[in-house]
């Protein structure tokens, strides 16, 4: 039984001029809103919306692939469904609803009351949203060789010179790369505010050695995001200068290269998905100790990984372009690269291996997703290391099977961590239990339905279906493996609905959280579910890592044994 | 017992022995991966032949195992096609990354089993017993250990090195191989969405169909492909043959490829270039050599001049093809699309998506867009009278 | 359990953290870093990659006057943020016009030459693609100093007017960092395209 946090009249009062209709105070309240909570969860809503959208993009491509030489959609629609798709899931999926959760729970864990820049917040998650309206206002908006309603059907790279005026005529491509590039203010801005939070915001006795690892590994994805969007950005205003302006940045007729393009999209796009994937072992730093019922394993080696992880992504990138003739020298380093960012990747499944050996583990919903997150990110762990080899990429690179091996990152291990991360903190944001029965519906169903997508889908990659295309001929033998495929997106559909009811019925119906639930040991349980606006009634200064464990076992505290 | 068993000094070969290679020779007919072992470990067959391969014999025959084995591979061949596999090579490219992906696949299933297997055993064994739940004891809170992170870190780095040593020597012995003096020269222009093949040394313009003669063991005839593009971002991939190459604008990328038995292999492009990339499918036809050299000889004659197709050749010739496309000895010397000097004689049309018949020439001629919507050649508003003399002419353009 | 509160009951030596508003400017500063890296990048790469038209030695001369001002500017900034520490306003507001008026030349400088370099030597953006890159490189750097000096004017504005005292010291201060870090750039910017590039 929770007990309700005093409401401090002075701080949460406005002063209207007039009476405001209730919902319409409650809307200005959410629109205006600086506090992290509320934008957090504005993030998390939004990318949500947009995980359905693309997610029904994905359907229909699946539908369409399922047999040769299908007619369901045309080649042109199809082309725009794959890059939306990725474009979306990429920028308006999985950075909101990271940078999100990052929000919300960074303040939290460190005893702050808010964000370091409240205001640019604000602003960097109105200008994101905008940019998604603005790539989605594409299909409304536009004209084109193919007629009204253009979508960008450049791919979510968007190599040149396929970009340039000459092959995309139209005002497609412009809206792929204003909407990505406004997404990328943005996310500078979010990643920012996230490194100044924490580093001059934490609470007495929070040095840097005692930050959960969370936070460690946002400052992380942090910096490699003030490194990397920038490139994206420079390579999108050298596109629009070559569409509008008439310059020769990747114009191959007046001696421009294709493939710098190349370089700087992928100096951007290696480390983006470690920034999609840093957060999601964020998550499980904290998610296995807890149901576990054990400190992790090895901090200090976590936080050593992970800032190494973060230098070596910035060093990779090139093995997406092995098949480019970079030369044998170029493809070996980048292979050697590839190849290192395998250890510390592996000491961080080794810790996480350790923090549950010996442990008492508790198989709630959020822990069997981080589970189903252990094995999967192995796997692609494994997958990507083949890729590494650069003439095996010779081969795979461009089919199927690196569609494979990077959604089974994406989903199988950053898209598990974020159920997970729902199933552990929706008590805390909204003060309710998500059903555990209805979870683990969603938990068995959803499995089932990845495996069978992302299982079965190496096989045409390695029978030499390559991706991107619109169909395939029926002699090629991939027929059966595409049917398996688009069977498995069917099980992942039911699951992903039957997640947003659980959380919309807990929310009216769900039993009553508390502050603790989980009896967890960060910062953020020692508030109220959930927290009010100024987050903690007094800012504490804690001793160790784990305040909570402090309190609750004072007798054995943990800054007796931290090193 | 067939060419290249020996010619040295050695003893003359056993009835086993002779069964024994009877049964290869029978496995590489009907099993080509099975060749090879037989290419990577002749020697070793023949040294030590005399004490195993009896033994070998007694155990399968034990068994019975041999039936089944040859039943399950059978089986695995049916169920997965062979038509573009990258474990199906068949060319020296294409066996060395076949081999490297073994030693990959190897160790990568050795990691997969043993890290899987530690924590499938930790979640089994450290689960929380229903009857702990009166227990509020928290089991025991270990830290770390620096002894454990150096060996679990050291351990993968070893793993990393020798993985990346044996890449490397791949990677060095494809990309930087010798160019043999006697290597076909063949250049390769990628467009949108066609593939067009230009054989230097031999005067020859062709489109869409590559034919490049075959070598064999002793003496292997690598085709060098000297490779662009003319618009857009390509790729050249024929999975059995070897890795994929990019053709990308203002850039020479090369590659090589040195098919090992006559026959066709199928690629297709494998870097998005616009609407059609999935239809710029590849056939390569490795032609014995005599083959090989009839083919070109005969691509060296100018287009035929049938009288019977005069009318078509007269339409063809006052109409806008002759801007985009190339018939030898007319007028007709556009370089936009395809080359149709000798395109009655392809198997296929529309770059491999489809079956090169009268019908649909004449169908793809009056509408391409019909078979490949978004391909670059427009309608050419021909009447259904002109159609007809117009694709009985393309036709007999042998 | 309910919002717990911690009582510390050993003395907790000062607990101090570095400046929200350095920190910020350090992270935005790694931000443009990077898109400057890359526009230089693209620079270096395409180096005596035109086809045609005017190469750097053709047109381009070394803008000395223009970077000595651009780099004093610096200079006076900081005197600017001293002497607010030290509640001289009048010195500060001085030291901030100087910067304003350098900053000023340093664009008036850079109009002219690419006035002549367009009109003259028929140098544009679509030219080449020296063209290219110079006018993108140099612009990127040019429409910092412009932000720089708008930010600079208004600091000017409430220093003229009294509404800045040294409490707001650590403000301009960060805005000073801003300013070194545009110079810094030209510097970089000078090296590559007048002295490298040529």
């Amino acid at each position: 039984m929770a007990t309700q946090t005093p409401e401090i009249e002075i701080l949460n009062q406005s002063t209207p001029t007039e009476p405001r209709h209730p919902w319409l105070e409650v809307l200005h309240g959410w629109v205006t809103t600086v506090d992290h909570k509320k934008i957090g969860l504005m993030y998390i809503g939004y990318a949500l919306l947009f995980l359905v959208i693309a997610g029904v993009e994905a359907l229909l491509m699946r539908v369409q692939l399922a047999i040769p030489n299908n007619t369901f959609v045309s080649p042109q629609v199809f082309n725009r469904l794959f890059t939306m798709h990725g474009t979306t899931m990429v920028f308006f999926v999985g950075m909101p609803i990271l940078f999100g959760f990052g929000n919300y729970l960074i303040p939290l864990m460190i005893g702050a009351r808010d964000m370091a820049f409240p205001r640019l917040n604000a602003f960097s998650f109105w200008i994101s949203a905008f940019g998604g309206l603005l790539l989605y206002f594409s299909f409304l908006g536009g004209d084109g060789l193919y007629g009204a309603g253009n979508a960008p059907d450049v791919g979510w790279f968007a190599y040149a010179p396929l970009t340039s005026r000459v092959f995309s005529p139209g005002h497609s491509t412009d809206y792929w790369t204003l909407a990505v590039l406004l997404s990328g203010v943005g996310s500078v801005g979010t990643a920012l505010n996230i490194i100044a939070t924490a580093i001059c915001m934490r609470c007495p006795g929070m040095k840097m050695s005692r930050l959960p690892l969370l936070v460690w590994l946002y400052i992380v994805t942090s910096g490699l995001a003030l490194i990397i969007v920038s490139p994206l950005t420079a390579a999108q205003i050298m596109l629009m200068l070559d569409r509008y302006a008439g310059a020769h940045f990747f114009d191959t007729q007046a001696g421009g290269s294709a493939v710098l393009w190349m370089h700087f999209f992928w100096i951007f796009g290696h480390p983006e998905v470690y920034v999609l994937v840093l957060p999601a072992f964020a998550f499980a730093n904290e998610i296995i100790p807890v149901f576990s019922r054990k400190a992790i394993f090895g901090y200090p080696a976590m936080v050593a990984a992970s800032v190494g992880i973060g230098f070596i992504s910035l060093s990779v990138w090139a093995h997406h372009m092995f098949t480019v003739g970079l030369g044998a020298g170029a493809n070996t380093f980048f292979t050697l690269a590839t190849m290192v960012i395998a250890v510390p990747t592996g000491i961080k499944i080794f810790n996480w291996l350790a923090t549950l050996w010996g442990g008492r583990i508790h198989f709630t919903v959020a822990m069997m997703f981080a589970v189903g997150f252990l094995f999967q990110f192995l796997i692609a762990g494994l997958t990507g290391i083949m890729l590494s080899v650069s003439p095996l990429d010779w081969q795979l690179s461009g089919s199927y099977f690196v569609v494979a091996h990077f959604h089974y990152v994406l989903v199988g291990a950053i898209l598990f961590m974020i159920f997970s991360a729902f199933y552990y903190w929706y008590p805390k944001m909204s003060g309710r239990m998500l059903s555990e029965k209805i979870g683990k519906w969603h938990f068995w169903l959803f499995l089932i339905g990845f495996h069978l997508t992302f299982d079965f889908m190496h096989v045409p990659g390695i029978l030499g279906m390559p991706r991107r295309v619109y169909t395939y001929e029926a002699d090629r033998g991939w027929m059966i493996w595409n049917v398996i495929v688009s069977s498995g997106a069917i099980f992942q559909t039911i699951g992903t609905l039957l997640f947003v009811y659980n959380m919309i019925r807990a929310y009216f119906k769900g039993p009553i959280a508390g502050a603790d639930p989980w009896d967890a040991w960060t910062l953020e349980w020692a508030t109220s579910s959930p927290p009010p606006d100024y987050n903690f009634e007094t800012i504490p200064t804690i001793r160790s890592r784990r305040p909570l464990w402090d309190l609750k076992h004072p007798e054995d505290p943990d800054s007796n044994y931290e090193f | 017992m067939g060419a290249g068993v020996g010619r040295s000094n050695r003893p003359a070969p056993t009835k086993s022995f002779c069964r024994f290679t009877r049964l290869v020779r029978f496995a590489q007919r009907r099993y080509p991966l099975a060749r090879l072992a037989l290419i990577s470990a002749p020697k070793f067959y023949r040294r030590h032949f005399g004490r195993w391969y009896p033994a070998l014999k007694r155990t399968l025959a034990g068994a019975g195992r041999r039936r089944q084995e040859a039943d399950a591979l059978s089986f695995v061949r049916r169920v997965v096609s062979q038509v573009t596999n990258i474990f199906a090579p068949a060319a020296t490219p294409a066996h060395a990354i076949f081999h490297l992906s073994l030693l990959v696949l190897g160790i990568t299933s050795c990691i997969f089993l043993v890290v899987s297997g530690l924590l499938l055993y930790a979640l089994i064994r450290f689960r929380n017993r229903a009857s702990a739940t009166s227990d509020p004891q928290e089991p025991a809170q270990i830290y770390g250990s620096n002894q454990i992170e150096l060996s679990w870190t050291v351990i993968p780095v070893l793993i990393v090195v020798m993985l990346f040593l044996a890449t490397a020597r791949i990677i060095f012995s494809t990309e930087n191989a010798p160019k043999p003096s006697d290597a076909l020269d063949i250049t390769v222009i990628g467009h949108q969405f066609w593939w067009e093949y230009r054989y230097p040394k031999l005067g020859v313009v062709t489109a869409n169909e590559l034919h490049i003669p075959t070598g064999d063991a002793a003496h292997p005839i690598p085709s060098y492909l000297t490779m662009s593009s003319a618009d857009t971002d390509h790729s050249f991939w024929v999975p059995r043959l070897a890795g994929k190459m990019d053709l990308i604008p203002n850039k020479i990328n090369t590659m090589w490829i040195d098919p090992l038995e006559p026959g066709l292999f199928l690629g297709q492009c494998g870097q998005y270039c616009g609407t059609q990339h999935a239809k710029m499918l590849i056939r390569v036809y490795a032609d014995r050599p005599a083959q090989f050299a009839a083919w070109v000889a005969h691509q060296l004659q100018p287009a035929a001049q049938d009288p019977a197709a005069a009318e078509g050749q007269a339409v063809f010739l006052r109409n806008a093809c002759i801007s985009c496309h190339t018939v030898a000895g007319t007028t007709a010397a556009g370089r936009f699309g395809p080359d149709l000097t000798h395109v009655g004689g392809r198997d296929t049309i529309a770059s491999g998506s489809v079956p090169n018949t009268a019908a649909n020439l004449r169908a793809f001629v009056d509408n391409p867009a019909h078979f490949k919507p978004g391909a670059l050649m427009p309608e050419m508003h021909l009447n259904a009278h002109d159609l007809d003399a117009v694709a009985a002419y393309l036709t007999t353009l042998k | 359990m309910s919002e717990a509160v911690f009582i510390s009951d050993v003395p907790v030596e000062p607990w101090v953290l570095p400046s929200r508003g350095v920190v910020g400017m350090a992270c935005l500063i790694c931000a443009e870093a990077a898109i400057f890296i890359i526009f230089v990048v693209a620079y270096i790469y395409y180096i005596g990659k035109s086809i045609s038209g005017p190469t750097p030695h053709d047109v381009l001369e070394l803008p000395v006057l223009t970077t000595i001002c651009l780099l004093s500017s610096s200079f006076t900034v900081h005197l600017a943020v001293v002497n607010l520490e030290r509640s001289k306003r009048a010195l500060c507001s001085l030291w901030l016009a100087g910067t304003v008026l350098l900053g000023a030349i340093f664009l008036a400088g850079t109009a002219m030459e690419w006035n002549d370099l367009i009109y003259r030597h028929g140098l544009t953006i679509r030219t080449n693609l020296f063209g290219t890159t110079f006018y993108s490189l140099v612009g990127l750097h040019a429409s910092h100093v412009v932000i720089g000096l708008l930010m600079l004017s208004l600091a000017l504005i409430f220093s003229l007017n009294g509404s800045m005292t040294h409490m707001h010291a650590a403000k301009l201060n960060v805005l000073s960092l801003y300013w070194h870090f545009v110079d810094a750039v030209w510097v970089v910017v000078f090296l590559v395209v007048y002295v490298l590039g040529r």
